[in-house]
């Protein structure tokens, strides 16, 4: 069984009388360990996907297996309580508390999952190590760079030791090598036995997982884009994982 | 999260946002220390009022007086009594919810008292029985009061309160030495007596700190060389005083002169009836065995006196209560509206922390997204929400409990002469406890309102 499974999932909106079908009838599957990536321009629904798929909406309708749990109805405390141990999110604006320095920053989810003080601090510790970043633990986010930014961010997601970790544009606020880096992080977490989705809208980017999904007008593009079939040896990540 | 996280959150919030929330906490610390201060300034009124009570004998205490008939009596005016010793005689025996009775001969008009070359008057000289000293609650300080032989002989003694010494004899402060008039002449109505007794000098809380500030004045003025700090004439301010102005119960009890009661009447014929075997009374003090039982005593007492009086109804009664439900109204009067005042400043402080917590978690909507996102739930945000503003209360309701002492002391120092006030443990926890409680209702709302936030919207929110 796959660890996600969506059927016949509709999210429909209502602006001003008109229906708005922001997801229309969408099934699909993402196996355990899977790294993919949910490709499609702005406005076609992919942020929607994700926003589903990460329980932070739920669906107007269709069903939804999270790891053998149905979530489309679950209540907005059960999405929470799931969000909190199933799933990480990394943001394209990283999304990081300014007030907390790093660590504490990392340790969030934890406090929300009841977990002790020193267990919190030994795992945030661990996360940032998986990150790399070790040195700047009493730094606030705005002392940091973005890229250092984006791997606290992956820390916090990663903490929790989360099924799924999914990633909204993760490299959008990054120059070209940082977000190299950050997608190489990606990879070997992957390697590492994680279910890894991105969402882009850059088929550069899109094109450093195996498996793309594309997203067209609330649908599922029956065939991947040709541009993209084309990427997919791409040596984009000279040096990381294979 | 646990409340303990909250808590810390809540704290560093304010920490982070110094200057806010001590304007935040204003509101609350004024409310809070109004809140004590008006209490502490009502319970130091209450204490003066309930002391002045306590001086005139208190509730166990009343007066049985001669009184006009009634309509319907009024034919029998000619076999009307008076209140006479009969009636005291009959009352010890027969009316077992009385403690002590006390008869009281007023001398009116009032004689002149004279002595050293001075006269004076008081309305207070009444011919007595040596129980009067507790039935009034006087203490004798110098020499002794005259006993139940001198009443017997009718001798020519009298017990004098302090204000009459200072009215014929002049007061320590005015001589510089202490004036005890015992053994001296004095004469009523011309009449010599000798002063066998002097009462101590009675004082409310209040006056004692006039005197007291009056005198540390004095020492100063002296040890600054000045002599004569005299402005103008001497004055007296408002009737009816010994000289230092006002009606207090503490002032009429030192103006007080007892003779026996027999002297009274047999010398000053003050009691004159048709019979003169039943000298007339002014009035009785009747001191009941139990306040409680104040209406079973008055009952028996009208019915003893029914008897002696042959049914007519010529006497009435007076107690203490009217002054004491008097006293109690105005200190819940005074307490309700301090009160009311304190409640509306505390409430405008619950409004500014509502206030400032709506600005605050609009100016967090991204960090409430996080948070959710990261897996808080509705519960924990609200929780978190209502938690700081508890702790912006609880900062500021104890900020206030210290800020009171300072606000009473403030008060103490610019009215050194009115009552002190009192700081209760139950103001303080009253108003610590409201504050807490209107720092919990200031944070519903805006907590109610960031729990409901969608995460999607609120992680957007720039």
């Amino acid at each position: 069984m796959a660890l996600l499974e969506l059927r016949n999932v509709s999210k429909i909106y209502h602006l001003g009388g008109e229906e708005i079908r922001a997801l229309d009838d969408v099934s699909l599957d993402i196996g355990a360990g899977e790294f993919c990536s949910i490709i499609g321009p702005s406005g076609s629904g992919k942020s929607t996907l994700m926003h589903i798929l990460g329980c932070l909406d739920s669906p107007s309708k269709g069903t939804i297996q999270l790891d053998g749990t149905e979530i489309q109805k679950a209540s907005t405390r059960e999405l929470a309580q799931i969000r909190n141990r199933k799933i990480g999110f990394v943001f394209q604006f990283f999304n990081l508390l300014p007030k907390l320095n790093v660590v504490q920053n990392v340790e969030l989810p934890m406090i929300y999952a009841g977990i002790g003080g020193r267990e919190r601090r030994e795992r945030a510790l661990k996360a940032l190590e998986q990150v790399e970043l070790t040195n700047r633990l009493k730094n606030r986010p705005s002392q940091l760079s973005g890229g250092q930014q984006q791997r606290v961010a992956i820390a916090r997601a990663l903490v929790n030791d989360p099924k799924i970790i999914f990633a909204d544009e993760p490299t959008g606020n990054l120059d070209t090598h940082t977000g190299e880096v950050i997608l190489a992080l990606f990879r070997r977490l992957s390697h590492e036995g994680r279910t890894v989705i991105l969402v882009t809208h850059n088929p550069e980017i899109a094109a450093v997982t195996p498996r793309r999904i594309e997203i067209r007008n609330g649908k599922i593009a029956d065939k991947v884009d040709d541009r993209l079939a084309g990427l997919d040896r791409t040596p984009l990540l000279s040096g990381a994982g294979h | 999260m646990s409340l303990w996280n909250a808590v810390i959150v809540g704290l560093k919030e304010i920490w982070a946002h110094k200057f806010r929330s001590l304007l935040t906490m204003l509101g609350i610390i004024l409310g809070v220390s109004s809140l004590i201060a008006m209490s502490a300034l009502v319970t130091g009124m209450e204490k003066g009022a309930k002391e002045s009570l306590i001086a005139v004998g208190g509730l166990q205490k009343m007066r049985v007086e001669v009184a006009p008939l009634p309509v319907d009596q009024r034919h029998l005016r000619d076999f009307a009594t008076g209140v006479t010793l009969r009636d005291v005689y009959a009352l010890q025996r027969s009316a077992p919810e009385i403690l002590e009775v006390s008869p009281q001969m007023r001398l009116e008009p009032q004689p002149t008292l004279a002595a050293n070359g001075k006269i004076y008057r008081t309305w207070m000289i009444s011919g007595v029985w040596p129980v009067q000293l507790e039935m009034m609650e006087h203490t004798v300080e110098h020499g002794r009061m005259f006993t139940a032989l001198d009443n017997e002989l009718a001798r020519n003694v009298c017990v004098i309160g302090d204000g009459v010494r200072d009215a014929l004899w002049g007061s320590p402060e005015e001589t510089g030495e202490p004036v005890i008039p015992i053994g001296r002449e004095m004469t009523i109505s011309g009449y010599p007596f000798t002063v066998v007794g002097m009462f101590q000098h009675y004082e409310s809380e209040q006056e004692r700190k006039t005197r007291e500030l009056a005198e540390a004045e004095a020492a100063q003025l002296k040890a600054a060389g000045v002599t004569n700090s005299a402005t103008g004439p001497k004055r007296s301010r408002g009737w009816g005083g010994s000289g230092r102005g006002g009606w207090s119960p503490f002032r009429m009890k030192n103006s007080t002169v007892y003779l026996p009661l027999n002297t009274a009447w047999l010398k000053l014929k003050a009691g004159l009836t048709n019979s003169p075997a039943e000298p007339k009374l002014s009035d009785m003090e009747i001191k009941v065995r139990d306040v409680a039982q104040l209406d079973l005593a008055m009952t028996q007492i009208r019915n003893v006196l029914m008897v002696t009086h042959r049914g007519i109804e010529d006497f009435s009664f007076r107690t203490q209560e009217d002054w004491a439900e008097q006293i109690g109204t105005f200190i819940s009067n005074a307490r309700l509206s301090g009160g009311i005042i304190a409640g509306i400043s505390l409430l405008v402080g619950g409004i500014g922390i509502m206030n400032i917590m709506l600005a605050s978690i609009s100016e967090r909507i991204r960090e409430i997204g996080i948070r959710k996102a990261v897996g808080a739930g509705g519960l924990d945000i609200f929780t978190q929400i209502v938690v700081e503003s508890t702790v912006i209360a609880v900062v500021g309701g104890l900020a206030g409990l210290a800020t009171s002492i300072g606000l009473i002391r403030v008060i103490t120092y610019v009215t050194p002469t009115d009552n002190a006030p009192i700081v209760t443990l139950t103001s303080m926890l009253l108003a610590f406890g409201a504050s807490v409680l209107i720092g919990v209702l200031a944070g519903l709302f805006p907590a109610i309102k960031a729990a409901r936030m969608n995460v999607i919207q609120s992680l957007r929110y720039d």
